[in-house]
């Protein structure tokens, strides 16, 4: 029969000698592998201290971000909401009032901003949908919570904090991830 | 009353208590464990009168041994009592009139067996003792044990003619 | 009926009631250290890490075991025997902690103008003893396996207990042709055998291999397995057990590998002697408590290089199908302990005669 690849082995079935048969030998030489494998190197990354590092295209969960004086950026346009395939992200608009323009950067905002976090698949379309760089898809993922209610997100969990008064938590929040 | 009289009394009061039981018990796979307790007492007399050689092998050969493979066979027979025939009125009562009958030659025939100048060795007989008894085996009674032997080494030959199939 | 009960030496009770206190607590620290060991090993051999959250480098980790064991339901099956239910692990427990009456864990120390030894019973018939207590073993198994009324438990228990009493053999062959050369059964005598001149493993290669192969076997160690065998008959005679009876079981099995590496060191490594040094004359140079100590602590380390060994052939070798265990036990086992025997007794006679045949 032809070999259907060129690194197929043929299985030897020679009867064993006795030498072979006393397992020992062998036995021995299973013994000093694993015994080697004591000292290798542990490939195992001791999670909650170490993490690994991110790839520069991560995407985890979403920020709505502010610009460098802290001014919301989203308008609340509703690109993201029609750009999203699992249909996760809903919004309700408002317009800025006289006196709120340390708050919104336009015009128009959004008073209610609401992701399921369950629902989303975080392909980061809305992200490439938002011409206002409003929403980003951050470094932070594993949430955990009791209730299913909890994971819809709204505007409190999804703003990054504030740049200049929490600027430590800012960055955080931001983390190395560049935008593709 | 020393310690050797209350260990004494202790086990051969724990040993017929057992032994009753091993023939009350209606389950047999109990009858077997209150066999092995006889067998515990046994040993434990086997040690007061100073024969550690004795006491353990009857634990390692009965005790450890032959009463698994009792446990064996019932456990997989699976005997319960509602499995047990049901025995005949008339059976019981062949019964007790057989044992009472028995008890009775067995009075009459120890009744004058010369038993009371005969006092144990406890704690200080020899015989018991491995080198002992080896020298007792090996030297006085070579051929009896050899021919024990032979008689094991067929019982053995018989049990696998009869247990392979044809 | 005059009270002469208390006659015997109080004191030496209480010696020995102290010495039973602190070996059985030994053993049961030991046996605790042994499941972090086994899952460090386990871990490290596979190129993991191991247990390392509870407490320093995970130190903490058996008591949490054990915690976990304790708050666990505890469940009666509904028609099981309840008396030979819990009657089962306790055995198992028992027989476990039995053995180590008779091993000298150290030769003697001197306190309080008493000279101490360090051994619960130096009976004379100290390989025997170990011996019975072992063939006990079977009934932990055995009585826990049927009572919980599940056939596969039977079946378990029936498959463990045939495995021990078939390695039993083997194993008591093996001893046989050791105690030719030791011509003692006391344990303590033959440590000191060996205390001057070669351990007895030089002499008995063959009945050491045979001997440690049964001692897996009797453990219910890896490659023996069997009878816990998870895969094949869900969980073995303790499948109906949980909470601390089935940690009782698992203990047990803990507590028997170290005696019985404790046995395997006495008979075959030497015992409490240590190794390449002169016993007596260090004693005399540093004193009998100093040496009792050190003596304590190299048996303590032939131990636990045996109880790695255990654990380092569970995670090498895989389990044996169960004829090819009862073939390896009957059918290669037992015919060369009996081969060893026949050899080291020609050998014995031969020593005695001057090594000529007439």
């Amino acid at each position: 029969m032809q070999a259907l690849t060129s690194r197929s082995k043929t299985v030897e079935r020679k009867p064993m000698t006795i030498w072979e048969r006393l397992y020992i030998p062998a036995i021995a030489k299973g013994m000093s592998i694993t015994f080697g494998h004591i000292f290798k190197k542990k490939p195992t990354i001791n999670y909650p201290e170490q993490t690994r590092p991110f790839s520069p295209v991560f995407r985890g969960l979403q920020v709505l971000n502010r610009d460098e004086e802290g001014r919301e950026r989203c308008t609340a346009c509703g690109l993201c909401a029609v750009a999203c395939p699992a249909e996760a992200i809903t919004m309700e608009a408002a317009e800025r009032l006289p006196g709120e323009e340390n708050l919104y950067r336009e015009e128009k905002y959004a008073a209610k901003y609401e992701i399921n976090m369950l629902r989303c698949i975080f392909c980061g379309l809305c992200e490439e949908a938002c011409p206002k760089d409003a929403i980003y898809l951050s470094e932070t993922f594993t949430a955990a919570n009791y209730s299913r209610q909890s994971f819809i997100y709204g505007k409190k969990e999804l703003l990054i904090p504030h740049p200049k008064l929490q600027p430590e938590a800012y960055e955080k929040a931001k983390g190395q991830r560049v935008k593709r | 009353m020393s310690v050797t009289h209350f260990l004494f009394w202790f086990l051969s009061i724990v040993a017929i208590f057992s032994a009753i039981m091993v023939v009350v018990s209606k389950n047999p796979v109990h009858s077997v464990l209150w066999l092995i307790m006889v067998f515990f007492t046994i040993s434990g007399h086997y040690v007061l009168l100073n024969a550690q050689f004795l006491a353990i092998v009857n634990l390692i050969v009965y005790a450890g041994a032959i009463m698994v493979l009792f446990l064996f066979v019932i456990m997989l027979m699976n005997l319960n009592s509602d499995t047990e025939p049901q025995k005949n009125k008339w059976l019981k009562i062949a019964g007790v009139i057989g044992g009472g009958a028995l008890l009775l030659v067995l009075v009459a025939a120890l009744k004058n067996a010369d038993t009371k100048n005969q006092i144990a060795q406890t704690g200080s007989g020899e015989i018991g003792l491995i080198h002992n008894l080896g020298i007792v085996l090996f030297r006085d009674y070579a051929l009896p044990f050899e021919i024990t032997s032979v008689l094991f080494l067929s019982a053995l030959v018989g049990a696998i003619v009869i247990g392979k199939k044809e | 009926m005059h009270v002469t009960l208390l006659a015997i030496d109080l004191a030496l009770v209480i010696e020995k009631l102290i010495l039973i206190a602190v070996i059985v607590t030994v053993s049961l620290l030991v046996a605790m250290y042994e499941t972090y060991a086994e899952r460090k090993i386990a871990a490290f051999i596979q190129d993991r890490r191991g247990p390392n959250r509870a407490g320093p480098f995970g130190i903490l980790q058996p008591v949490a075991d054990g915690l976990k064991l304790f708050m666990k339901e505890e469940i009666v099956p509904n028609l099981s025997n309840k008396f030979l239910f819990i009657l089962g692990p306790g055995l198992a427990m028992l027989t476990a902690m039995m053995t180590s009456a008779v091993i000298p864990w150290s030769s003697h120390i001197e306190l309080f103008g008493r000279t101490i030894h360090l051994q619960i019973a130096d009976v004379n018939i100290g390989i025997l003893y170990i011996f019975g207590v072992v063939s006990m073993g079977v009934y932990g198994v055995m009585i826990g396996g049927w009572a919980s009324n599940n056939k596969f438990s039977l079946l378990a228990a029936i498959r463990g207990a045939s495995q021990i009493i078939s390695y039993e053999l083997a194993m008591g062959i093996s001893l046989i042709a050791l105690l030719m050369l030791t011509q003692s059964l006391s344990l303590k005598t033959i440590v000191q055998q060996q205390q001057d001149g070669l351990y007895y493993v030089a002499y008995q290669p063959v009945g050491f291999l045979i001997f440690l192969i049964c001692a897996f076997a009797e453990c219910n160690r890896t490659p023996f397995d069997l009878s816990e065998a998870e895969s094949e008959l869900n969980f073995g005679y303790h499948q109906e057990y949980s909470s601390m009876k089935l940690g009782f079981y698992l203990f047990a099995e803990y507590v028997n590998m170290f005696i019985s590496s404790a046995v395997m060191a006495t008979l075959y490594f030497g015992g409490y002697d240590i190794p390449f040094v002169n016993d007596a004359a260090f004693g005399a140079h540093y004193g009998q408590n100093m040496l009792a100590i050190l003596q304590g602590l190299s048996l303590f380390l032939k131990v636990v290089i045996f109880i790695f060994f255990f654990m380092w052939v569970r995670w090498t070798i895989p389990r044996f199908r169960y004829d090819q265990l009862m073939r390896l036990g009957w059918k290669g086992l037992i015919p060369l302990s009996l081969l060893n025997m026949l050899i080291t007794g020609f050998i014995v006679l031969l020593r005695q005669y001057g090594w000529h045949f007439s």
